[in-house]
């Protein structure tokens, strides 16, 4: 839906409808290094593991959507979820992608052939969704095993875990299309730190003072928290709309730009 | 201490015997015999893997050899690295300049780890950045500068220390025509100032417009060396001519005219008469019939030499 | 035909510099470089320690009770000095992985640096001594600024600042260690960050005690540099340390340094010198 927008808004004969030769050379490139995905398990177990041994124990109950009491844990592992979605893909479409676009000139290579930008960046955002996905499913068996999922409604989670992905690995790389150099990842963490830590990911925004809670609201990956919590929970909310719909402008609008700056960059 | 001599002869800025440097059990320098004299351009030649740039390395400093005696200035790599570093230069194969740096800091803090003093540094950068042209992009960051423009840097680098002696491991690859010319004119202009060089090449006419005297290596070994123009005499004859035929009409031809060369040899598409006199040649060819599509008399080059000793098939 | 010299050339100006003032004309090349970035390396090096500090010590914090499992302190008063020792190893790891194989393979500064009279080694003391200078500066930045917060109860805490500094080259060593033995893109660095790095943030009594650790599980924290570090850190903000604890914890760091010293400058002479 995100895609068909972003295609309307951009010049025609860019897009060749071929982003899949974009995620094949990925697969291709990353088939070597298939253990690291796999380890994407041992990331939720240790940090699930954490919380629930440690943090949890030194706090009681919290309260969490439509008021029901529950274990710390239970509170911050969707928060979790939302955060590692958005951290893979950043991750994913960051480094990586500034690597092949200024050293490695992969793009200069794939736009020698019949590929368009929108190819390019469709390719690059969907194998940093893919990866994050199987990172998110990892999650989800994790949380479910430990008993930290109390809805059938959770079987959502992963959708929603790909839109969060989608919508951080669009915007993730249109920033990449402007560092110039790799002092200036910084930046991004700069941005990126903020909103893992203050988006009401490990303690509820009641914490903060009324006169701020607005900041946090602004904050994608808030969004992304409450999408998450409601579903794992089990309370479904009219404001859930408002979620989606905030993420999925995030991605449309970081399709948009990518497409736009791989192709002033590397055609102009 | 002039040239700084422990031993040997002071005029005798690089000497190896039986030269040996072995990467697990390959020999890449496999024996050589080099020196290299005070104020000359010296040229190792040889195609890709033939042991140049493990030899300039060893010369540098940065890797010590297998076997064999080497002295650099007269003193020993494996003890006076440091020592010996310090009155070099360097210049890489690949630019190695820090490209978040600014062209007069890469100068400044280069030549700060030849101790060289602040106000020193200051002075040199300004100089070296006229002397490579670059001195309207002082302070501009390097990454953006062109190819040409970087491998001026680099060279201008290198010269931080006033160095007796610089090593250039192929300095004008990959560079056009005008960068190439702006480079040999920069280095020329060393040599006049008495600053010995060492030059690796594959490009022929550098070594020719350059070196005083070459060595031209394959497999590790020094398979001859001279001058460009008594290499040229020993191994090639003056003149050669080129005779190129239609597609098709080349085979048996270089029966027919070889015993008018001193050396023939034929090419996928043409053939190459190594003689004397090519005027003459091409005219004994016509009276025999040959009939070319077109012909070339030329003078014989270092490539021709280069060629002959270290064959026509891709080494790698 | 001219093998006649010419005019001799002038003597080199280069000159052999002493290994502790190389090591220090290799932190200056760097501090050039930071003149120019200091603004894009401000937010690792100052200010995200901060940012945790806000997060954990204010935000998570007001969800917990002071009781026994925080010593009675205040979660604040508790996580603070941690997360000055988290922050300093987290950037000294990170400092010594991708920055440093750059220099050997990418940037390729190293290369450049040994073609003069630096040597390896002092290109090392060089890399380690820049890393100490800035993780100094980030310390005294984050411990100001905690002090604003009422983050400190008392003077000895200043030392903090050292501890993390110590805590900091002591990972950082060994991971540059492991940066020169690296011949391919680095991709071990990713899963050291996640499999080495992250779980010891969370099971290094950072964030929580140690006796929430299974015991099975607890040789796991014993073994981790942050913990020791931590340990060291408490003692000094918070008091009521055992001079024979704090004897160990700070000998266990220092082995550490020296063992991740002596290992990387082996693997950086074999790596500039072949």
């Amino acid at each position: 839906m995100a895609a068909a927008l972003a295609l309307r808004i951009l010049p025609f004969g860019r897009y060749t409808g071929r982003p899949g030769a974009v995620v094949e050379r990925s697969i291709r490139v990353h088939s070597r290094t298939w253990t690291l995905m796999v380890s994407g398990f041992a990331e939720p177990v240790v940090y699930l593991l954490a919380f629930q041994v440690g943090f949890g124990s030194l706090v009681g109950q919290v309260i969490g959507p439509g008021g029901q009491q529950l274990t710390y844990v239970a509170f911050v592992a969707p928060a979790l979820l939302a955060a590692s979605a958005m951290n893979g893909a950043i991750f994913e479409t960051t480094y990586p992608v500034f690597f092949k676009l200024r050293y490695a000139k992969v793009y200069d290579a794939m736009l020698a052939t019949p590929l368009g930008p929108v190819d390019i960046a469709l390719g690059e955002i969907s194998w940093a969704v893919i990866r994050g996905g199987v990172y998110s499913v990892a999650f989800v068996v994790v949380m479910a095993a430990m008993g930290l999922v109390g809805s059938p409604l959770a079987v959502l989670l992963l959708p929603a875990a790909l839109l969060v992905s989608f919508a951080f690995a669009s915007v993730g790389m249109a920033l990449s299309t402007f560092l110039r150099s790799p002092s200036q990842f910084d930046y991004i963490r700069l941005v990126v730190m903020p909103l893992f830590l203050f988006s009401a990911t490990f303690y509820p925004v009641s914490v903060y003072p009324e006169s701020v809670r607005w900041l946090v609201q602004v904050s994608p990956l808030y969004h992304g928290v409450e999408l998450m919590r409601g579903l794992a929970v089990g309370v479904l909310d009219v404001g859930m709309i408002g979620n989606v719909a905030v993420l999925a402008a995030l991605a449309a609008v970081g399709l948009a730009a990518t497409s736009r700056r791989i192709g002033a960059l590397l055609l102009g | 201490m002039a040239n700084g001599g422990d031993d040997g002869d002071p005029r005798l800025m690089v000497s190896g015997k039986a030269l040996v440097k072995r990467f697990g059990g390959v020999a890449a320098v496999d024996g050589i015999d080099v020196e290299v004299r005070s104020g000359e351009a010296f040229g190792f030649l040889g195609p890709n893997g033939a042991g140049k740039s493990s030899t300039m390395r060893m010369v540098a400093c940065v890797s010590p050899r297998s076997d064999g005696e080497l002295r650099v200035l007269g003193m020993d790599p494996d003890k006076d690295g440091p020592r010996i570093r310090a009155r070099i230069g360097v210049v890489p194969q690949l630019d190695n300049l820090d490209a978040e740096l600014t062209v007069r800091q890469n100068l400044q803090v280069y030549g700060r780890y030849f101790g060289l003093s602040r106000a020193h540094v200051r002075a040199k950068a300004v100089e070296l950045m006229a002397f490579a042209e670059l001195s309207d992009r002082a302070d501009d960051p390097v990454d953006p500068l062109s190819g040409g423009m970087k491998r001026r840097l680099t060279i201008a680098r290198s010269m931080v220390n006033d160095p007796e002696l610089m090593l250039l491991d192929e300095p004008t690859t990959g560079l056009d025509p005008q960068a190439r010319h702006l480079l040999w004119g920069r280095l020329y202009q060393l040599k006049q100032q008495g600053v010995t060089l060492i030059i690796t090449t594959h490009d022929m006419h550098e070594a020719e417009q350059l070196c005083d005297r070459l060595v031209v290596m394959d497999g590790g070994r020094i398979v001859a060396e001279g001058s460009p123009a008594s290499l040229i005499a020993r191994y090639s004859t003056r003149e050669v001519l080129e005779l190129r035929f239609a597609p098709g009409e080349q085979d048996g031809q270089v029966s027919r005219v070889a015993d008018l060369a001193e050396r023939s040899e034929a090419l996928p598409d043409r053939l190459l008469l190594y003689t004397a006199d090519g005027e003459a040649t091409l005219e004994a060819a016509h009276a025999r019939g040959l009939r070319p599509v077109s012909t070339l008399i030329r003078r014989s080059t270092l490539e021709d030499v280069f060629l002959r000793l270290t064959g026509r098939s891709l080494v790698d | 035909m001219s093998t006649d010299p010419g005019p001799p050339a002038q003597r080199a100006t280069g000159t052999v510099v002493p290994g502790w003032r190389a090591m220090w004309l290799r932190v200056e090349g760097h501090w050039a470089w930071y003149r120019r970035y200091w603004r894009s390396s401000l937010y690792s090096s100052g200010i995200e320690p901060l940012l945790f500090l806000a997060a954990m010590g204010l935000g998570f914090g007001s969800q917990v009770e002071a009781g026994p499992a925080t010593g009675g302190h205040s979660y604040l008063h508790y996580v603070t000095p941690a997360l000055l020792v988290a922050g300093a190893v987290m950037s000294g790891m990170g400092e010594s992985s991708f920055p440093v194989l750059s220099g050997f393979k990418w940037q390729k500064d190293y290369i450049a640096v040994t073609a003069t009279p630096i040597t390896p080694g002092q290109l090392l003391g060089g890399q380690l001594a820049w890393l100490g200078i800035r993780l100094t500066l980030s310390g005294v930045v984050y411990g100001l600024v905690a002090l604003t917060f009422g983050a400190w109860l008392r003077p000895g805490a200043v030392l903090v600042v050292a501890v993390g500094v110590l805590a900091g080259l002591a990972c950082a060593a060994p991971v540059m260690a492991l940066a020169a033995a690296t011949y391919d893109e680095g991709r071990r660095f990713i899963v050291m960050f996640r499999f080495v790095m992250v779980p010891m943030m969370l099971f290094s009594a950072t964030f929580f005690p140690i006796d929430r650790i299974p015991i099975e599980l607890r040789w796991l924290t014993w073994i981790s540099p942050l913990w020791h570090g931590n340990e060291l850190a408490r003692a000094a903000a918070l008091g009521g340390g055992d001079p024979l604890a704090v004897a160990g914890h700070a000998a266990f760091l220092l082995a550490l340094f020296a063992g991740g010293v002596v290992l990387a400058r082996r693997l950086f002479y074999r790596r500039l010198v072949v």
